[in-house]
């Protein structure tokens, strides 16, 4: 067989669902034993860009790798944000890049790009393939390296002559990867040390992040929760890993948090930090963070430990493995000191009461236009805890995060770390592709949506019906935000005139790329439109909501500041107890 | 800033380098030198990078580095724990008038002579920073036309090799 047939073969072998791609010169090859394949459904997007945040969306809904294809040259080089946001959140993802013919390799040729070269510091590994007895084995390793310890985006370039080479096949291959060993199962020694430290503390919080939801350690998390009472608190890439009705839970930490998560974190005496990396969003300004507190940090990644905040006790393992252990050792622990478990009733006193005076909230624009988070909650609640949310970058996506109440692992997928903007269409078109059983809802911006929105075209053509609510505040929302706070009301470029114009007009693209389009322009159309939405299902569809531009994301820690100085709206600092200060 | 000197054992791999020198410049730290050549194992390659950091972004660069695919063993050797090496060539403005004081510094750095002309002398030596170091300010005087140094290649005392399981990687 050819190369090109072991390369189709081999992504057969490790169950690939779903293709999305274009093709083009250098991967052609390929294409053709693809025409065959009767278990790969190849998805034929608009943009490589699409393809790669499909891939995302797919990898995040289904748990499986992602698998996203292009050509040479600019193919390939459209792949690089979504591998880029891909590394940044762990998202296990497989680009297969045609690449010139080796003869042909750095000589300037038509369509060549050193994609090994570029995308090197934003993948967790790549492959430039030159024999084509090595193919099977390559895509064998990338599908391992893409979903096994910290999961990520692997790029397997292979040139044109070793696709047409001709080739024998056998599968299983032996992987080859002497340098590749994820530390999986944590260190019992430190999980007795965390598990003391749980027992003993009095302002202790659960930081858990993506880790969690990736490992599918959502029940063990709860179950520890639960035993112990200890708080938690979910980042941007943790939401659905703890209901957000249950009582313990505090919401999501981090510059637009929640009061109690933010001052959960900020006045706590021990951290337990699950699959979280302590990002910048979610820590402000770091020497001041979290001053008082302990900090157990378990990752799968041990470069994570130690890398913003020192860890004093650092667990390395699976998140799974590591709850798995955590409880064991925490039921051991509360038995060994008379059925105590930590003593908590201050802790939760003083939460409690910070929850109750500065919930989640927003204030109905004075303009008399719709507010944004009123129509974001009315999807959540009309449309329920089942369906998957997909969210792009910026305010809606801040407001999706707050205003939905995600019960359930696997009902959010957004871009955390790369702050893709652009990213919600095709990552909707992915997550419905891998689960067609599942409702899913796109929550975009106007800014956004005019980055990816050529993707609907795909949806409609090849039946993936997403549906999309386009929160038209007619400007950059958050940037606009940021010129209002720190800027001085100064909007240098942020009128997108989706707003003043009407161009494009939402409704008539919609129908120009084969969805149903719907607007909403008062909070009296909203749930109207919402459900008109939800009966369609052979289509997908586009709902705009027409929504003022001057509604801020709240609360806000500003960009430089410790936590400490957490506004809970425009000029109002949250009147902590005196005595915690 | 303190001079820390890693050994480096990678794949015999395409690109292993870019991946090993990349991941310092973009983490944000300076290499110092950096030598890379085969070791005794075919198909293991042996960098040694020195690298002027504190000791806690070292941690966080070996940590990176153990990330990468193609790197088997990361191990740091302290200086009096280890043999370390570098190699100078160096091109000497030597005349007549000059050319036994040249071989005078020569001879007290056991350096060699290894190309000669009426107007200049090559010199090879070798030897930890330091000695070279002197040996240049030796020569300086005489002037310096050309001159070119290795990266430090480094190797652990004692009869252990750097693949024996008792030694331990950091990171």
């Amino acid at each position: 067989m050819t190369g090109a047939q072991a390369l189709i073969a081999a992504l057969e072998a490790l169950d690939t669902e779903v293709v999305f791609g274009i093709p083009g010169g250098t991967i052609l090859p390929a294409y053709d034993p693809l025409f065959d394949s009767t278990k790969i459904r190849h998805v034929l997007v608009r943009h490589e860009q699409g393809a790669g945040h499909a891939a995302e969306g797919y990898a995040q809904a289904t748990g499986k790798v992602g698998v996203c294809m292009a050509t040479s040259g600019p193919g390939a080089t459209n792949l690089v944000t979504p591998l880029a946001d891909a590394y940044m959140d762990s998202v296990p993802v497989v680009a297969i890049t045609g690449q010139q013919s080796t003869a042909l390799i750095g000589t300037d040729a038509f369509q060549e790009a050193d994609i090994c070269g570029i995308t090197l510091p934003i993948i967790k590994h790549n492959y430039l393939v030159k024999d084509p007895a090595e193919i099977a084995r390559v895509v064998a390793e990338a599908f391992h390296l893409a979903l096994s310890g910290r999961p990520g985006p692997v790029l397997v370039d292979i040139p044109k002559d070793v696709l047409q080479a001709q080739t024998t096949f056998s599968w299983p291959p032996a992987l080859d990867l002497p340098g590749y060993h994820p530390t999986t199962h944590p260190h019992g020694k430190q999980i007795g040390q965390a598990a003391r430290l749980m027992r003993t503390a009095q302002r202790p919080v659960f930081y858990v992040g993506g880790g969690v939801l990736k490992a599918h350690a959502t029940d063990e998390l709860r179950a520890l929760a639960e035993l112990t009472g200890i708080p938690v608190v979910t980042t941007l890439m943790a939401r659905g890993a703890f209901p957000d009705s249950h009582p313990q839970h505090l919401g999501m930490p981090g510059m637009h948090g929640s009061v109690s998560a933010v001052y959960g974190l900020q006045r706590s005496d021990l951290i337990v930090a699950l699959g979280a990396r302590f990002d910048d969003r979610v820590t402000g300004q770091l020497d001041s963070f979290a001053p008082d507190a302990t900090v157990v940090h378990a990752d799968i990644d041990p470069a994570e430990i130690g890398k913003n905040r020192h860890a004093d006790v650092p667990i390395v393992g699976d998140a799974k493995w590591v709850l798995t252990e955590l409880l064991t050792a925490m039921r051991a622990e509360i038995a060994e000191n008379g059925g105590e478990g930590p003593e908590l009733s201050a802790w939760w006193t003083q939460l409690r009461d910070l929850r109750e005076r500065y919930p989640l909230g927003y204030e109905e624009p004075s303009d008399g236009t719709l507010a944004p988070q009123y129509v974001i909650k009315r999807l959540g609640e009309l449309v329920g805890p089942d369906a998957i949310y997909v969210a792009g970058v910026g305010q809606h996506q801040m407001w999706a995060s707050q205003f939905i109440s995600y019960e359930k692992p696997g009902t959010w997928i957004n871009s955390g770390g790369a702050g893709t903007m652009g990213f919600a269409v095709p990552a909707a078109m992915g997550a419905k592709a891998g689960r067609p059983d599942r409702t899913v809802w796109a929550i975009d911006g106007d800014g956004c949506f005019q980055m990816t929105n050529q993707e609907l075209a795909t949806c409609a053509l090849e039946g993936i019906p997403i549906k999309v609510a386009v929160i038209n505040n007619g400007n950059l929302g958050m940037v606009r935000q940021w010129q209002t706070l720190f800027y001085d009301g100064r909007y240098s470029h942020t009128d997108l005139g989706t707003h003043k114009h009407r161009v494009p007009d939402f409704v008539k693209l919609a129908d120009a790329l084969g969805c149903v389009g719907l607007r909403a322009e008062s909070a009296d159309d909203v749930d109207a439109t919402i459900k008109q939405a939800m009966d369609i299902d052979d289509r997908p569809v586009v709902a705009e909501f027409v929504v003022g531009k001057d509604a801020m994301v709240w609360p806000m820690v500003p960009p430089g500041v410790g936590n400490d100085d957490i506004l809970f709206a425009r000029g109002v600092r949250p009147a902590f107890d005196e005595d915690d200060l | 800033m303190s001079t820390h000197t890693l050994s480096v054992l990678v794949e015999d791999k395409p690109g292993v380098l870019a991946r090993v020198s990349g991941l310092f410049s973009r983490r944000g730290f300076n290499i110092d030198s950096l030598a890379v050549g085969e070791t005794e194992q075919p198909g293991i390659s042996r960098i040694t990078i020195v690298v002027n950091v504190e000791s806690s972004p070292l941690e966080q660069v070996t940590k990176q580095l153990n990330k990468l695919v193609n790197v088997l063993k990361i191990v740091e050797l302290e200086t009096d724990a280890s043999v370390q090496r570098e190699l100078l060539l160096v091109k000497v403005r030597a005349d007549v008038q000059s050319r036994t004081h040249v071989m005078e510094a020569v001879q007290l750095f056991r350096a060699k002579v290894v190309d000669a002309s009426p107007e200049a002398l090559t010199i090879e030596a070798t030897g930890t920073g330091d000695k070279l170091e002197a040996l240049l300010r030796m020569l300086e005087p005489f002037g310096i036309k050309e001159m070119v140094q290795s990266g430090l290649v480094a190797i652990g005392r004692g009869a252990r090799s750097i693949t024996s399981p008792t030694l331990r990687s950091t990171a």
